[in-house]
């Protein structure tokens, strides 16, 4: 699978990205400046954490008006996966590819731990290779990452199965304890309608090896692949 | 020369912080009076804080050489041999006076100062570190200074992408109006990729890159090199602004150029801006500087040339550009949209030579702005008060009469207690290389491509500074030394920031020539070179000194970074053994001033050649993988660094513990001494540990065994402290939330 890591000025975790998907998973992989507008030899993109444009304006309000970006809605609609994390979730949202906004944590401060999330629907492709259920350890930091959408759009995403993972305790249940940010419903990540575009807070990356903290975050890298395997093409395409 | 300048007079002179003496030596390296600009470039140059004009006689003390050390002090950053083709670059720096006047950008702009001298060598940044002191936090002032730096440190460093990985904090009433930010920054290079802040090839380009120069932190050095009154306040256009997210794009576009091949040499613009680097660069080339500074990008409108050499705005550097190339690298800045200006060349007459709209504003040969800068050796004195506070008898007071409630005190004191409400706010995973996290005895950052890994802590006790200056020093080296090897790490290098009062007073030049001294005899005991560092003086206000604080940074490396090794206990079973002394001293102790509010005493007499053997004893042991755990015993003692075993990891275990009778209780469980390991083994590896540790003839005693979920210890078989796990990390956990927790955490909606 072709994997494109996007690069505005400020993000940071291209580089954890590209690290893992190339070293670990050896998968071909590519960094994409924000300028660069020809998606069509990628198969995933994934858009990484960090302070693009400084998070000035709103975090990832900036970027969501980015070349790369307006191309990156075609890429989806023609199929194309999309998984967003941190920064790259706010920049999804602003972008309007997602539901839904990040607002400052309710603590008021930057937190970064690992959390728990627990697997809400296996659809998407991120997903399919799980369980529902399933919980995941990554670690989050953010200072922006309390999810709100308003009460029609929640309904929605709840009625259409398109909430992918939610803040959770090590076992499963997802309480306000184990909230790290306020985020409505502990609401941690969401899809789009076809599935194809996933945005979540936490750091798959930085749980991708063993010694760094878990590993439970090349399972979503895994399930992609799988799915790749099984259809014997890209989902949807 | 220009006319609209004002004329320069002894008292200007005076008011720019230069004494009559230097103003005259000014007049006689010029054979004229100098310009306004040219005063102005003087005064910040020949600043303390520039210069180190106090403290040169004394730095030269200090072991610098070692066959791994590949850049020694006088460059921006230390840098040391990794093999494999890699380099360590390394530097501390401080921040302290802009962080007490405006924190929040004081801490901030620390963090991008520190940055900025690391990458400047070529080096990206992998993870920095901040030694902080304040007050006791329950004066208001001193958390509102808590607060404000730890949100600055976590607002530059998050958004600039850098881990911050450890550090300290300690509290004192002598830090209240004069706090320290320290802050250490780690890089990695190609050994064959460093670069130098050397302005060499006359002709080549001066090439300007980074963000606009504005009239913010003018006279920033001159600030940080005079003492606080009570017109400090009126300081705060001196606090520099920082910007992470530019920074970040200099990083990236600085890398990108010097891969470019070039780059012939590269400064940061920090303390004193352009007039530093236009004059420290042409001075380690022995050239020159022609600048025309109406070139120099500029977001204030009508800037004199006094304020664009003087301006200390930030995230700025100035790079040396083959001459013919500068379009090549001009290329690269726009790609990441910063202004990357030539600003003028490299000439071959050693001047300093900046014209302004046409004229000449500025003429000076750049050694007398820098090798030709005053050096004094002031007058020394032992302090008076001295032997007095050395005298005191911590003996005298009663011995505690609840052990187990005074250890829970000690967990809940803010020197000691959990910091995690700090660290948590900083992102400590980014680059995924971090292996051990904030919390442990050193932080470990693996190699990635390499087996390797890399463990850093900082280290420094004001207590005994001011008690024992020399051991003060000495046990800075010994102490972070000992938490690198702690974590599994062999310590390869070190950078000291020194804190200090007025080098006006003759009781702190002594103090700081005693540390140095110190400082020396550890770096030579234990084989560390001493690769840069930092010299903050006039740490004081209204008269009233900080404790002598030199605070020293050690990186060790891993061979194989599976050999890591944290603090805490790991299974039920394990042996609890001790290397080094059962019994420590209560002089300058965290037991003394916490419980009887005294800074007083004679301290622990140090061993360095114990201190190396104890060392090398728990190094060998750790690579040859028979430790479970080892902790690094420092502040509060033996009970405190046992209480820490218990519930600074993931699942808290309890221990039985039995310690030797005939000492005072408080001694054994709280005193404080050198060269002593808690270390815990899987009970089968136990006769190897003590063989291993025998060879280097170190003592060693099984205290107890891991277990249960009550830390019980005891004294000639009777219990002393009997606690249950649960109420250590109670008083250990709450940490600092009450100052820097942030708001408590509501329950989110119910949803469905």
């Amino acid at each position: 699978m072709r994997f494109g890591v996007v690069i505005f000025p400020g993000t940071w975790s291209d580089m954890d990205f590209h690290h893992v998907i190339s070293e670990v998973l050896h998968q071909p992989v590519e960094y994409l400046w924000h300028r660069d507008t020809d998606l069509s030899r990628f198969d995933c993109l994934i858009l990484p954490g960090g302070f693009s444009y400084g998070d000035y304006l709103r975090a990832g309000a900036i970027a969501g008006r980015s070349p790369v970006v307006a191309a990156l809605t075609d890429f989806a609609a023609r199929g194309g996966l999309v998984l967003g994390s941190c920064n790259g979730f706010q920049i999804l949202c602003e972008a309007g590819l997602l539901p839904g906004t990040l607002m400052r944590n309710e603590c008021l401060q930057f937190r970064c731990q690992p959390t728990h999330v627990v697997v809400d629907q296996t659809e998407t492709p991120f997903t399919r290779g799980l369980r529902r259920g399933q919980v995941l350890k990554m670690p989050i930091a953010h200072g922006e990452g309390r999810y709100h959408a308003e009460t029609n759009a929640l309904r929605t995403l709840r009625e259409t199965n398109r909430i992918v993972f939610r803040y959770a305790t090590e076992t499963g249940e997802v309480t306000s304890a184990a909230n790290p940010n306020g985020s409505v419903w502990n609401i941690a990540g969401v899809c789009n309608e076809e599935g194809t575009v996933v945005g979540l807070m936490p750091h798959p990356e930085r749980a991708a090896e063993p010694g760094v903290g878990s590993t439970d975050g090349l399972l979503l890298f895994q399930s992609l692949l799988g799915s790749l395997v099984e259809n014997g093409s890209v989902l949807g395409r | 020369m220009t006319g609209a300048e004002p004329k320069v007079t002894p008292e200007l002179a005076l008011a720019h912080g230069l004494t009559l003496e230097e103003y005259d030596r000014i007049i006689r390296l010029l054979a004229r009076d100098p310009t306004y600009t040219e005063l102005g470039l003087f005064s910040a140059l020949w600043s303390e804080h520039c210069s180190y004009k106090s403290s040169r006689v004394f730095l030269r003390r200090l072991p610098t050489r070692a066959p791994h050390v590949l850049q020694g002090p006088g460059e921006n950053a230390g840098v040391v041999d990794l093999g494999d083709g890699l380099a360590l670059v390394m530097k501390i720096e401080s921040h302290n006076h802009p962080s007490f006047i405006e924190p929040f950008q004081g801490a901030a702009t620390g963090v991008g100062g520190i940055l900025r001298d690391i990458f400047t060598m070529g080096a990206r940044p992998i993870a920095l570190l901040d030694s902080l002191r304040f007050g006791p936090p329950e004066d208001p002032t001193s958390a509102y200074l808590l607060g404000g730096v730890v949100a600055g440190i976590a607002h530059y460093g998050n958004c600039f992408g850098c881990p911050t990985v450890g550090g300290e904090i300690a509290f004192a009433p002598e830090y209240a109006r004069n706090p320290l930010v320290n802050v250490l920054c780690l890089g990695l290079a190609r050994r064959d990729r460093v670069f130098r802040a050397r302005a060499q090839g006359v002709g080549n380009t001066f090439l300007y890159v980074g963000a606009k120069t504005g009239r913010d932190g003018i006279h920033g050095a001159t600030m940080a090199s005079e003492a606080f009154d009570e017109t400090s306040a009126q300081r705060r256009p001196t606090v520099q602004v920082g910007d992470p997210f530019t920074e970040k794009l200099l990083l990236e576009a600085c890398l990108e150029a010097m891969a470019t091949g070039a780059i012939v040499g590269i400064q940061d613009m920090g303390a004193a801006g352009l007039a530093c680097s236009a004059s420290e660069m042409p001075a380690r080339a022995r050239t020159g500087a022609e600048l025309d500074l109406d070139r120099v990008p500029q977001r204030e409108p009508e800037m004199s040339a006094y304020e664009i050499f003087l301006s200390e705005s930030q995230e700025r550097m100035l790079l040396v550009v083959e001459k013919g190339r500068e379009a090549e690298v001009q290329g690269v800045f726009a790609k990441w949209e910063l202004d990357a200006v030539s600003i003028g060349r490299v000439t071959g007459d050693g001047i300093l030579r900046a014209r302004m709209r046409g004229e000449v504003v500025a003429e000076v040969p750049v050694q007398a702005l820098t090798d030709d800068a005053p050096v004094y050796e002031r007058p020394r004195a032992r302090p008076a008060w001295l032997d007095a506070a050395r005298a005191f008898d911590p003996r005298s007071l009663p011995e505690p009469a609840d052990p187990g409630g005074t250890l829970l005190r000690l967990l809940a004191a803010p020197t000691i207690t959990s910091k995690e409400a700090v660290w948590r706010q900083y992102d400590h995973m980014v680059g995924i290389n971090t292996l051990v996290w904030p919390g442990s005895d050193a932080a470990v950052l693996r190699i990635k491509g390499t087996p390797k890994a890399i463990a850093v802590a900082t280290d420094g006790n004001g207590r005994y500074g001011y008690l024992d200056p020399f051991q003060g020093g000495a046990l800075a080296v010994a102490e972070a030394a000992r938490n690198v090897v702690c974590a599994g790490g062999r310590p390869l290098a070190m950078t000291d920031c020194l804190n200090f009062g007025s080098p006006e007073q003759p009781e702190i030049m002594w103090q700081f020539a005693e540390a140095v001294e110190g400082i020396a005899a550890a770096c030579r005991a234990l084989e560390i070179p001493v690769v840069g560092g930092n010299v903050s003086f006039y740490n004081e206000t209204l008269g009233r000194a900080i404790l002598p604080t030199p605070i020293v940074g050690v990186a060790g490396l891993l061979g194989d970074a599976e050999r890591r090794t944290t603090q805490w206990f790991k299974e039920a079973g394990d042996l609890v053994l001790l290397l080094g002394d059962p019994v420590g001293s209560l002089g300058g102790s965290e037991y003394l001033a916490t419980l009887h509010g005294r800074v007083a005493g004679p301290l622990h007499p140090l061993d360095l050649d114990r201190e190396r053997a104890v060392q090398a004893a728990c190094l060998a042991a750790i690579e040859a993988g028979c430790v479970r755990s080892a902790h690094d015993c420092a502040d509060g003692g033996l009970a405190v660094t046992l209480a820490e075993c218990c519930v600074t990891g993931p699942r808290r275990l309890g221990a039985e513990i039995a310690l030797p009778g005939g000492s005072r209780l408080d001694e054994l469980l709280f005193g404080e001494a050198p060269s002593r390991v808690v270390v815990s083994v899987a009970a089968e590896a136990r006769a190897r540990f003590e063989r291993i540790v025998r060879e280097w003839a170190v003592s060693v005693i099984v205290v107890g065994r891991v277990g249960g979920d009550r830390l019980t210890i005891r004294v000639d078989g009777a219990p002393v402290v009997g606690l249950e796990v649960a109420a250590l990390a109670e008083a250990f956990g709450r940490g600092l939330t009450r100052w820097v927790g942030g708001l408590v955490e509501q329950p989110s909606e119910d949803g469905a």
